[in-house]
């Protein structure tokens, strides 16, 4: 154990500095220098002209001269501007005579509760609006916002934003108060504030769309699907007007698959949907075994068989589980263990 | 009636160690005789600067030399403060033992506060308060009611001072060095547009504020401690009309000082460039 000498002086400021490093401006500027200057220099070292060297061809200089086989590219040696590297912070808060620059700085959260106090004015603004429409007996103005495509930005984002921790009461009180000011009708004249706390979603949910039914040269309706299963993928194409023929391959199943369970897979939609003799089909389909074979067909021809029936029945057969992928592959062996879940045997001794 | 915890106003010494004032005198022609600075650093405070200039010197000490400088007094009268609801105080089961001296009666159970010794106290508190914006000392606006809440941010920022009717954090005057960075200010004055915080008991602030020698204005209703604040006002702080009133002569003090400050300031300036000429 070493003895360390230290004055109280010395023992305050560690207090003091103990936290995040604050980066000085003038440490800023110095690295903004030195990255210009090395810039330069790997321009000359690389033959380039140093006046075009954009960012990419320092990344790629630097993945030249350094090659790196570490996987996580944020750990890989990194050459970029330092405004990128050193986080945003903020500079000292208050002025020459020491009064605060901002008037909420003694609250400790200024930007927080400053944004709070706009948006409340936000609010308080449309309260009059709305008042003075019905004084004057104008009706509110009536706009459907879309709920469905945005979001509002969460917690890490907008502490970004403010550059400031929030904690999450602080959090859903913001977002509170945004959906308050959302529901006045009048919220159209805030649409630009609004904005700048609200993110667009891509809308998630595509509902599936029915092909409609094809017709080829003699008039017949037929229709498409394709499925798969396993490592097997097929196509099916299924014919009206038909008499209950299937060919797999230009094979009649019959031949194709011997065993009666898959020929009952192949057959279930129809039989579900009680049209067993009326339509014909063909299929092609390749990878896979027997049975694999066998789903994907079944999968391919309820997907094609959706265009011949109605919206009811297709639901009937999603719930029934004809529509549905089935998601099961061939689990992985593992090592240390003889399959994907068998243990090697156990030796008591 | 005599009122027994005012200060004469009028010729009355400031005791050196509770005079408020800039608290580094960047400025090198000011010196103030050992004015200690609220400040939290590890940097001495600069030495007594240079020579002081007599004009300087009257500019701080002619203001103290009479009793209303400021001709606060003209801001409001009785029936002002009448009309916005001032006298009318909680109900007598809320009645707080010390604000006894300053009701007038109880009407229908409900206290109603003697305005009178409001107009008194208001006329000190107003005049303190200029001549805290007069010495450009930090103003800090201290409230916790939700209702006006964004009417005393408003005020604070029309004024060009500060306020905080948030959640008060523990530390905030007594551990500042460590939650704000070496060689913050501390405010100079603290004025509570409501003494209470929002589970009925009174703000945490007050005692701080007595802790680190700020002194504080506070406006104390029929519920409230008047004990450790500096220049109480009694009066109501639940009606709008009141806060408004409150929030108004506030806001027309501290322009008012600060404009006499700048005009004196100017018209220093340009007689000692006629007087170099």
């Amino acid at each position: 154990l070493r003895l360390i000498y230290t004055t109280t002086a010395v023992q305050r400021k560690n207090v003091g500095a103990s936290g995040p490093e604050k980066y000085t401006e003038a440490f800023i500027k110095k690295q903004i220098e030195e990255f210009n200057l090395g810039k330069r220099h790997l321009a000359n070292m690389m033959g380039e002209d140093p006046e075009t060297f954009t960012q990419e061809d320092i990344d790629k200089a630097i993945a030249y001269l350094f090659p790196s086989g570490l996987f996580d590219k944020q750990a890989r040696p990194m050459m970029k501007h330092p405004t990128e590297i050193f986080p945003e912070q903020r500079k000292i808060q208050w002025g020459e005579d020491g009064r605060p620059l901002h008037f909420l700085f003694y609250t400790g959260k200024q930007a927080y509760y400053s944004l709070m106090h706009e948006t409340y004015e936000k609010l308080l603004n449309v309260q009059k609006y709305q008042d003075e429409l019905t004084a004057q007996d104008l009706p509110p103005k009536k706009e459907k916002k879309n709920l469905a495509g945005s979001r509002w930005l969460t917690k890490i984002e907008l502490e970004e934003m403010l550059l400031e921790k929030l904690s999450d009461d602080d959090y859903s009180r913001f977002v509170q108060l945004l959906e308050k000011l959302m529901t006045f009708p009048c919220g159209d004249i805030e649409e630009k504030y609004i904005q700048k706390f609200s993110k667009a979603v891509p809308v998630q949910l595509q509902k599936v769309v029915i092909e409609p039914l094809k017709y080829d040269e003699q008039g017949v309706a037929f229709s498409t699907g394709e499925g798969t299963r396993k490592t097997a993928r097929a196509t099916a194409v299924v014919y009206d007007n038909g008499t209950g023929k299937i060919t797999v391959n230009g094979i009649d199943i019959l031949h194709y698959f011997p065993v009666l369970q898959d020929r009952e897979q192949l057959l279930f939609p129809f039989q579900f949907l009680g049209r067993v003799g009326k339509h014909d089909m063909v299929c092609t389909v390749s990878g896979g075994g027997r049975s694999t074979q066998a789903g994907a067909i079944r999968l391919a021809s309820a997907k094609a068989l959706r265009s011949f029936v109605t919206e009811k029945e297709v639901e009937f057969m999603r719930q029934a589980g004809l529509l549905t992928l089935d998601p099961r592959v061939k689990e992985r062996k593992k090592p240390g263990q003889e399959g994907a879940r068998r243990k090697f045997t156990w030796k008591k001794r | 009636m005599a009122v027994p915890r005012l200060l004469r106003a009028g010729g009355w010494v400031v005791p050196s160690r509770v005079r408020p004032g800039p608290a580094r005198p960047s400025d090198p022609r000011v010196s103030l005789p050992a004015a200690a600075p609220r400040l939290y650093s590890t940097v001495p405070a600069p030495a007594a600067a240079v020579r002081p200039r007599a004009e300087d010197e009257k500019l701080l000490s002619e203001p103290l030399s009479h009793p209303d400088f400021f001709n606060v007094k003209e801001l409001f009268s009785l029936k002002d403060l009448f009309d916005a609801r001032v006298h009318l105080g909680h109900k007598k089961g809320c009645r707080h033992r010390f604000m006894e001296p300053y009701i007038f009666g109880c009407r229908l159970d409900q206290d109603i506060i003697d305005l009178d010794q409001t107009m008194q106290h208001l006329q000190l508190a107003l005049n303190f308060t200029a001549h805290i914006a007069y010495r450009k000392g930090i103003i800090l606006f201290v409230s916790r009611k939700r209702q006006f809440c964004h009417l005393v941010e408003s005020t604070a920022r029309d004024c060009g001072e500060y306020a905080h009717t948030r959640y008060w954090q523990g530390g905030l005057l007594t551990n500042a060095h460590i939650q704000f960075g070496s060689g913050i200010r501390l405010p100079d004055l603290l004025i509570f547009l409501s003494s209470l915080n929002n589970v009925f008991e009174p703000h945490v602030a007050i005692r701080d504020a007595a802790k680190m020698n700020i002194p504080t204005v506070g406006v104390v209703d029929t519920n409230c401690n008047p004990c450790l604040i500096t220049y109480p006002i009694p009066g109501n702080d639940d009606s709008p009309t009141a806060m408004e009133l409150y929030c108004k002569l506030f806001r027309m003090t501290i322009i008012r000082a600060k404009d006499k400050r700048r005009q004196t300031e100017v018209f220093n300036e340009l007689r000692r460039k006629a007087e170099g000429n």
